[in-house]
């Protein structure tokens, strides 16, 4: 090349560092605030004052807060285990059955939830449940369900199936098909195939996907609105309530614990996967060598 | 014996997330269109069909849809949030599209390290990044000071994006903001998925046949790359139109959008049949035109390749 290409070459070099620093500046100034002026030792949450730990204490005693937390956890983790279960059982139907009666619908609901406003989702299925409700008041003199954990699960699990389907469904596309098909010739049932063969090949994926759906759960303010009934009000409602009113200090607080916990989550998940990745390469490698020698 | 456990295990493969999408989120929408043309008698709805003197009385009352289509303010309001939306998702794309770019043509031993950084936020929570902009950008905010020193306000305020020099908070600016913000991830994933998979050759064999870099790019670069861009556009457009908390923490007063109607008529009004109308309204107006739309452009995608 000549020398006004290398040039040219180098300025999109340096031109593409920039963007790209650019970009991550923009994407995490917003969380290194958070994290730093939770350290503020001042009542108006953006002037800074000096350091301090009290609205990490203040947290300890904070009801409200601690109860919103509790039932958020339990949401998210039932939400996460059959999130996981559905979306896989999805998966399967549509990499497995090119075709079935409805498949196009089916796959329509499937990625529906994934670009359908949240207000629109939480609307609908609350209506339906109060539907319900009325209607098993009026035959059986007990209304069903009631608004609380139950409904704002079902909510949270129509969006988790959503992207655990998009999860898992990416690394059934990646699979050799001959694997499954070898194991199947040499006699093996098929629900001895996918425990031993396709389990352990997309166990990354429903990981993955567990941890994915868990923090959306635990992250989710408008289904939870719309789906929780008295005294069962998850912590994003919580935090919302109190941010709508303006700034809080207890809310940079709990960011920065929140956010800390899901980086060494990530952090340690991708390096554990990355290394059961080589791993895999590995023996892989070594099982493709040996009938050659 | 064998074709029979195979169509037991295909039926339960596909039957349980079928039925139960079709009774959580399909029944849902049915039941929704149903009260958007009931009458709603202070908390009861009444039943669009009635045995009524012995005879079968339907009523279907569309005066809310009436309504949505001649009052102003509906009208604005949906107008109002597909223009935030379609702001929103150009700037996303001009932000979004070379940020891609450069990560795809990183070293290949960087690019995980870059995907986790930018799949890092989407983990934390989407409430508390969103409120972190409402502390930047209030008065004496971090970032509001360092606006209002460069002078970039006043542009801003030239421009009739916020109201006057120094104030940045509840404005289209700061919702615009939050929006594109939250929503970046969702258009640089598509896009680097695309723009890594694409064949270097081809830029290559476009500079053998006398294309500088510049001409390659638009000629094939991103022509290439038009799948990843539909599907970035829709992941930002479509959830925007609707969005509430974002225009509900940093939209203020002035910029109404739909999501937001909707919630007031629901939980402020108590309106059910006017809160189901406007969701009815805006999965036939706007999700479902954007929905054919992307999936037409995926059609004609295939066929090319």
């Amino acid at each position: 090349m000549s020398r006004p290409g290398f040039g040219a070459a180098a300025f999109n070099r340096a031109f593409g560092r920039g963007w790209l620093l650019f970009g991550f500046a923009f994407l995490y100034v917003p969380i290194v605030f958070l994290v730093v002026y939770s350290f503020n030792d001042s009542p108006i949450a953006n002037v800074w004052r000096g350091f301090t730990l009290k609205w990490y204490t203040a947290l300890a005693s904070d009801r409200e807060l601690l109860a919103g937390l509790a039932l958020s956890l339990k949401v998210a983790f039932a939400t996460a285990c059959a999130s996981v279960v559905l979306g896989t059982l999805a998966a399967f139907a549509l990499t497995r059955y090119r075709r079935f009666f409805g498949r196009t619908l089916f796959a329509g609901m499937v990625a529906a939830p994934l670009v359908m406003p949240e207000v629109i989702i939480g609307l609908s299925l609350l209506l339906m449940l109060v539907s319900l409700q009325r209607a098993t008041e009026a035959w059986f003199g007990v209304g069903f369900p009631e608004r609380g954990m139950l409904t704002i699960w079902l909510g949270h699990l129509l969006l988790g199936m959503a992207y655990a389907t998009v999860v898992v469904r990416a690394r059934l596309q990646t699979l050799n098909p001959q694997l499954e098909e070898a194991a199947m010739d040499l006699g093996a049932r098929p629900w001895q195939v996918f425990w031993l063969i396709t389990l352990p090949m997309i166990g990354q994926a429903l990981v993955s996907a567990f941890l994915l759906t868990f923090t959306l759960s635990l992250d989710d303010v408008v289904l939870s609105a719309f789906l929780s009934g008295p005294g069962s009000t998850t912590m994003p409602l919580v935090i919302f309530s109190r941010a709508r009113l303006g700034l809080n200090p207890s809310v940079n607080a709990v960011a920065t614990i929140i956010i800390t916990l899901v980086a060494i989550g990530v952090v340690a998940a991708s390096f554990v996967l990355a290394r059961n990745e080589r791993r895999r390469a590995q023996e892989m490698a070594a099982a493709n060598r040996k009938p050659a020698t | 014996m064998k074709l029979h456990r195979w169509l037991a295990g295909r039926a339960a493969v596909i039957g349980i997330p079928y039925a139960w999408l079709f009774v959580f989120f399909l029944l849902p929408f049915l039941v929704v269109a149903r009260i958007s043309v009931s009458e709603m008698k202070t908390t009861t709805i009444k039943d669009i069909v009635e045995w009524k003197d012995g005879a079968i009385a339907f009523s279907l009352r569309f005066g809310n849809y009436l309504l949505l289509a001649e009052d102003s303010l509906y009208f604005s309001t949906y107008v109002a949030s597909l223009k935030y939306a379609a702001v929103t998702t150009l700037l996303c794309l001009a932000i979004g599209y070379p940020f891609a770019y450069f990560m795809a043509r990183a070293r290949r031993s960087l690019q995980p390290a870059l995907l986790m950084l930018v799949m890092l936020p989407f983990w934390t929570s989407f409430l508390l990044r969103v409120y972190a902009w409402k502390a930047l950008l209030t008065e004496q905010g971090l970032l509001a000071n360092a606006i209002e020193a460069v002078g970039l306000d006043h542009l801003l305020a030239a421009l009739g994006l916020i109201p006057g020099p120094g104030q940045l908070m509840n404005t289209p600016f700061s919702l615009v903001l939050g929006m594109t913000y939250t929503y970046l991830p969702f258009m640089i994933l598509p896009l680097y998925s695309n723009l890594a998979k694409m064949d270097l050759r081809l830029l290559e064999a476009a500079s053998d046949l006398g294309a500088t870099a510049w001409t390659a790019f638009w000629k094939v670069t991103v022509p290439l790359s038009r799948a990843g861009i539909v599907a970035g556009a829709m992941l930002v457009f479509i959830p925007c139109v609707g969005e509430y908390v974002i225009p509900e923490l940093l939209g203020g007063p002035q910029t109404q959008m739909i999501g937001r109607t909707l919630w007031d008529e629901f939980f402020s009004n108590n309106d059910w049949p006017m809160a189901c109308a406007v969701a009815v309204t805006m999965v036939l107006l706007v999700i479902v035109p954007v929905a054919v739309f992307s999936r037409y452009q995926a059609e004609v995608q295939e066929r090319r390749a």
